[in-house]
């Protein structure tokens, strides 16, 4: 009746879960608890859960991914501090089959629900305000694009309290992660959790490409798109090329373990190297879906805060167009060492180099913007800056290791664990950390708060060298990636100093939080509010309406004349638009999204399970939710004229407040 | 939501009679010619082979352009730009996969 699942599953014998699992319950119940007190489930449930507007879903986007920040970022603390203790005769305080669970939770949760899902967050924030839009072009398959990447998010947390997740690294490779060796639920957790989230985001890209291609704002020539877009534009390209290749080789290696098929076994013919290839044909553009957004953030605000437009706007929308395509030519680069002839790995190796010259070209249009700019050294200028020196340094041990004869010696060793975190935590978090303060007046109408900020900046910046430099050292000491426990007295006080280094960071994270806590409770000082919604002279379209923007965005969709219109005819004093209003068509929140989600959960718990007819549930409820909404013909509504001329008048009131208090 | 669409709408070309005649000729000439390269046994099993190779892939665009009115105009041009893509991801992914696989299988001894 419950297929693998019995009580033994649940376990209770590890007190570090035990531990967990009453903190998040006493949490997740004074949040249920909070919001019946204030009785705002009707509120939650319809001006959030069932929205499909896109500034909404970007902020849930945002929260998930703080909260898988949260997450992702004990499981790396408890590694160094294990790592730390786990020398010579101390086994330190985690059994190796706990401490491979959280390598792999560690890594799955950091790239697929915290990074994907803040990258995705800040597309939907910024995409449709930048090129004029009223919303994505289909809103309802982004709410449920959201509600995918949710259901994933919980499967993988689940996994903490009923049974356990997979302990063969984030990328699952096989034979290890076949049933043979394999036969619990972990790698039908991971399995599961990342198909369905792969859905959401395959929907996601080809939902942004589309709003991209068809909905810009008349006038809104290829050429004159802000650059954030650009980059969204090309991340949802390699999103739609990728993301179906890692549907499939999860889905052969499901068929491996839930039918006895032989795809990627030791035996019966099956060949385990083919797997790595084709993750890896997913992987290496996967990194390049998350930094590419991020270089948009940081054209954006290199640009605003030297107060001068973009340096080589052409040469950075060629310089991104030319990593995407580059990015899908070089993911032998991971598995050198697997057996391939010199012929494979020196094209590839080559290919690898080459990308370098490209991200050069940016790291010096972003130099060239701050050269004779009035640079304002806000807390998204910081984050920017401690990008470019991050970045460039993973940059350049990335070159290192391109080179095959040099990667036989780093492979798999921690200079290679140190090299992806110098340029995932240089370039994908301080890029989405910048965007977030950048963009956080627009979604919420007030400033966060700077000095806040700034401490966060410099703990995580500090905190990051300290953490991860160690790991250069031991890696060219010999030390490989995901061991458990070492003799080697040489690599004990590096490990020290790397300890050190992950707890600077806990502080900038303590200092986010504190930054978010201190921002909301003085949202309404005068210097905090943003009544004008454009509170760092800004360039681009989204700027140019209130903060928040009304649900519609635009009062009347504005025409472009050129890059950076908005802030041309600010500066020649221009006033926008006198068109006349009209009623504005907009689609009508759903709960559509929310039951599919509900019931992909049903699905992929009852699988992992081997519960069928859970399963089956699951499924039939997806369908019969999916043709009951393609039924649904009452999904769109228009804004009458009068509240259109309300909001407007409210927001040229509180410009006019802003002028008086100037 | 809606607004006028920045680009013109794709796929709203039909072909005229002409052209799908033209179209299902150059069809049953390529078939037959297909059929005749194996079952002549003119040519030895590796010629038939590629043949058959050229054979379909010019089938492929002979159907794309007088069925499917892939061409280069305006209305079209994001359909054939998404085919492109298309093939060249097509090209990328099974081309790179079989030449890295092909490689490792000779230094791995892996068939």
């Amino acid at each position: 009746m419950l297929g693998k699942l019995s009580l033994s599953a649940i376990p209770l014998d590890v007190p570090i879960l035990v531990g967990t699992f009453l903190g998040v319950a006493v949490i997740g119940l004074a949040v249920l608890g909070a919001v019946t007190y204030y009785g705002k489930w009707g509120y939650l449930w319809r001006d959030w859960l069932t929205t499909v507007d896109h500034k909404r879903l970007a902020v849930m986007y945002i929260i998930l991914a703080i909260v898988m920040l949260f997450r992702g970022f004990a499981d790396a603390i408890m590694m160094r501090t294990q790592l730390a203790l786990a020398y010579k005769g101390n086994p330190g305080y985690l059994p190796p089959h706990h401490y491979d669970q959280i390598f792999s939770a560690h890594g799955t949760i950091m790239i697929f629900f915290m990074a994907m899902a803040f990258m995705t967050g800040l597309m939907n924030l910024v995409v449709p305000l930048q090129i004029g839009a009223r919303d994505v072009a289909f809103p309802f398959l982004n709410s449920l694009s959201f509600y995918m990447t949710l259901v994933g998010a919980l499967l993988i947390n689940i996994s903490l309290f009923i049974g356990e997740f997979a302990q063969c690294g984030w990328l699952v490779y096989p034979p290890l992660s076949e049933m043979q060796f394999s036969p619990g639920v972990g790698v039908d957790y991971y399995i599961w959790a990342v198909q369905i989230s792969g859905v959401g985001t395959l929907l996601t890209g080809v939902n942004f490409f589309t709003t991209i291609v068809k909905m810009r704002a008349p006038g809104m020539g290829w050429m004159q798109m802000p650059v954030f877009t650009w980059t969204a534009f090309c991340t949802t390209v390699l999103i739609m090329v990728s993301f179906p290749v890692l549907t499939v080789t999860l889905a052969l290696l499901s068929l491996d373990r839930y039918l006895g098929m032989h795809f990627f076994t030791n035996d019966a013919g099956g060949n385990v190297m083919l797997y790595l290839s084709m993750i890896w044909t997913w992987g290496h553009p996967e990194v390049y879906i998350l930094v590419i957004p991020a270089f948009g953030v940081f054209s954006e605000v290199t640009a605003t805060f030297s107060q001068k437009p973009l340096f080589g706007y052409k040469t950075m929308v060629y310089a991104t167009c030319s990593i995407m395509v580059l990015s899908f030519v070089v993911w032998v680069h991971h598995f050198f060492t697997m057996g391939a002839g010199a012929n494979v790995n020196t094209f590839f190796g080559i290919m690898t180099m080459i990308i370098a010259v490209p991200t050069g070209v940016k790291i010096f249009n972003w130099l060239f913007t701050m050269y004779k700019g009035r640079v304002e050294f806000t807390a998204p200028m910081h984050w920017t800056l401690g990008f470019m020196i991050t970045f460039s340094i993973g940059g350049m041990t990335g070159v290192m290791m391109a080179m095959p004869a040099a990667d036989w010696i780093l492979h798999n060793s921690l200079f290679l664990i140190a090299h992806f975190h110098n340029v995932i935590i240089g370039g994908v978090y301080f890029g989405y950390i910048a965007g977030m303060g950048f963009w956080f007046p627009k979604a919420f109408g007030f400033k966060l708060n700077e000095a806040w900020g700034k401490r966060a900046f410099w703990c995580w910046f500090v905190g990051f060298y300290l953490a991860f430099i160690p790991l250069y050292v031991l890696g060219l000491e010999g030390m490989t990636r995901r061991m458990n426990h070492y003799d080697n007295p040489d690599w004990y006080p590096w490990m020290l100093v790397a300890e050190v280094g992950a707890i600077v960071i806990a502080c900038g994270i303590v200092c986010q939080l504190t930054q978010l806590y201190v921002s909301i409770r003085d949202r309404n000082l005068p210097e905090n509010l943003d009544l004008t919604g454009d509170p760092w002279n800004g360039r681009t379209l989204e700027w140019s309406i209130s903060s928040p923007p009304p649900a519609y965005n635009f009062a009347v969709i504005p025409d472009i004349h050129g890059l950076d219109t908005f802030h041309t005819e600010k500066q020649l004093g221009l006033k926008a638009h006198g068109k006349p209003l009209a009623p504005i068509h907009m689609p009508k929140n759903t709960s559509a999204g929310v039951f599919i989600g509900l019931f992909s959960f049903i699905l992929g718990f009852a699988s992992i399970w081997y519960i069928w007819w859970l399963a089956a549930i699951g499924l039939i409820g997806i369908v019969a939710t999916m043709i009951l909404r393609s039924a649904d013909r009452d999904v769109d509504y228009y804004v009458p004229v009068s509240e259109i001329e309300h909001n407007e008048e409210v927001y040229s009131r509180r410009i006019a407040a802003a002028q008086a208090a100037e | 939501m809606t607004q006028a669409p920045t680009t013109t709408m794709t796929g709203d070309s039909h072909g005229s009679y002409p052209s799908y005649l033209i179209g299902f000729v150059l069809a049953v000439i390529l078939t037959v010619a297909s059929f005749a390269a194996v079952m002549s046994h003119a040519l030895s099993p590796g010629m038939a082979l590629a043949a058959l190779t050229v054979l379909a892939v010019v089938q492929i665009v002979v159907h794309l352009v007088f069925f499917l009115h892939m061409n280069t105009s305006t209305e079209q041009s994001w359909n054939l730009m998404c085919f492109i893509f298309a093939a060249a991801s097509v090209i990328v992914i099974i081309g790179g996969t079989i030449f890295i696989m092909h490689d490792t299988a000779i230094n791995m001894m892996s068939r």
